[in-house]
């Protein structure tokens, strides 16, 4: 008997609908958030987030009234990221239905907003994002620096002490992105994971660049993840959540089979 | 129709256990309050709670829930839930040693670091995600199989001075209460509300629950 590893299906959702862009451009449509929510829950989804990439402020409402419905009948841990900058809007999503939120640019603009966050509400519902790109030549020690908006803004600032920063200021887990591997479906990049969940007490979601079940598997054994996120090998069905989960027990990782 | 008042005191989301309680029995009159009397009134109390215990035990002694509690604790089927089972120990060792409820008998402590499980993997802390729940025979069980997996976030955990009480472990590696029982009182460590099929049977059989073992 142990804690299962979770797989975590992740909605990007453009204005109501659930769209997945390949390195965060060329977006397609995927469809209706509350009807694939729905299919994840029946397929054994762990948890379901959903990353709001609405640019305008004013359609920022449409997000809020998807996790009131998803949560009205889907009752497994919903995950609520993209533009959360103050802790209004986390209450907002929380009020909505959400059990947690994931913070990304707000927290490299003001890392105190972490701090703010998790006392206000627990580290349960904090979810620091990450997104990080590898910066060292070939033939150098493997470094990683955060990025912002999307991938194209460099901060500078390393990401495996990021992560032990944003813990220390009350961060529950870490969503890790490779802007390197995002939509590419060439697999995670599993040295950063595991550099990233070996430096951190909390645990680590991996994502960016699934392609096949595979590489959820070598995500958990080889990148230590803890849970492991995928959006478009789910949502355009070439995979459901209870093959990934079948093939990750075949590899001899402890799942939720349901 | 029968009526379930959860607690309000102010400590974390309250729609998601409220929606859950709706969803599990829909002939239930489900309320989110705060009020002595309201609660007093219900025929069933659910006690849920998130965050530190410190700031929830506060908030419960200032508005005087404190004692609505140990009373409805006697009286009539009681569910605490994560934080809401935490409370019910004598004291917590979070926030240096919180007095709490003492409706069971024990502590609430702290996982020990660095925690391993038997292949030598770091295991991380908090206790996030689904593990899998041993239960002793009791009404709240009733068609959920032994050996489900639950909804767990959180990072200290129910010592109780008698086995007698626990109702199900969990382990982490080792195990621990992650389910209390005595008379008319039921708490869970793990969120049910959260714990798709397997948690909403057991709010449903909580509604069912006449407070009888």
């Amino acid at each position: 008997m142990s804690l299962a590893k979770r797989i975590i299906p992740c909605l990007d959702v453009d204005n109501g609908r659930v769209v997945k862009g390949v390195k965060f451009v060329d977006i397609r449509d995927a469809g209706d958030p509350v009807e694939i929510a729905r299919r994840y829950d029946r397929e054994g989804a762990d948890e379901i987030t959903f990353l709001d990439i609405t640019a305008t402020h004013h359609d920022r409402d449409t997000i809020v009234h998807v996790v009131e419905q998803v949560a009205g009948e889907v009752f497994i841990p919903l995950t609520v990221g993209g533009g959360i900058r103050t802790l209004d809007d986390i209450r907002r999503m929380l009020n909505a239905g959400a059990d947690k939120v994931g913070i990304n640019s707000a927290a490299v603009s003001n890392p105190e907003f972490v701090r703010e966050a998790a006392e206000r509400f627990g580290s349960q519902c904090i979810v620091v994002a990450i997104d990080a790109k590898k910066v060292s030549q070939p033939g150098e020690d493997n470094r990683w620096e955060i990025f912002t908006h999307g991938g194209r803004k460099a901060t500078g600032i390393d990401a495996v002490e990021w992560a032990k920063k944003m813990v220390a200021y009350g961060a529950g887990e870490i969503l890790l992105t490779s802007m390197d591997r995002d939509g590419t479906r060439e697999g995670f990049d599993l040295l950063l994971t595991r550099a990233i969940s070996e430096a951190v007490p909390v645990p680590v979601i991996a994502s960016g660049g699934v392609g096949n079940l595979d590489h959820l598997a070598e995500g958990v054994i080889e990148g230590k993840a803890d849970a492991v996120l995928a959006a478009s090998i789910f949502h355009f069905a070439e995979y459901s959540i209870q093959q990934a989960k079948e093939h990750m027990a075949s590899r001899g990782i402890e799942v939720r089979l349901t | 129709m029968s009526s379930v008042a959860v607690i309000d005191y102010g400590m974390g989301n309250l729609h998601s256990i409220a929606k859950a309680l709706q969803h599990a029995a829909p002939q239930v009159d489900v309320r989110i309050v705060s009020d002595a009397d309201a609660i007093l009134h219900a025929d069933r109390v659910v006690f849920p709670g998130v965050g530190a215990i410190r700031d929830c035990m506060q908030a419960l002694n200032q508005s005087g829930l404190s004692e609505v509690i140990k009373s409805v604790a006697e009286t009539k089927p009681l569910l605490g839930i994560c934080l809401g089972m935490q409370a019910l120990l004598t004291d917590s060792e979070e926030n240096g040693n919180t007095q709490c409820l003492n409706i069971f008998s024990g502590h609430v402590v702290h996982f020990r670091e660095p925690l391993e499980d038997s292949v030598g993997n770091r295991l991380k802390i908090p206790h996030m995600g689904w593990n899998q729940v041993h239960f002793a025979p009791h009404p709240l069980w009733d068609g959920i199989a032994q050996d489900s997996r639950f909804y767990f976030v959180h990072s200290y955990y129910a010592c109780p001075d008698e086995t007698s009480v626990v109702a199900a472990t969990t382990d982490y590696p080792d195990p621990f209460a992650c389910a209390l029982a005595r008379n008319n009182v039921f708490a869970v460590q793990f969120h049910p509300e959260k714990s798709q099929a397997a948690g909403l049977q057991l709010l449903k059989n909580f509604l069912h629950w006449n407070g009888q073992v």
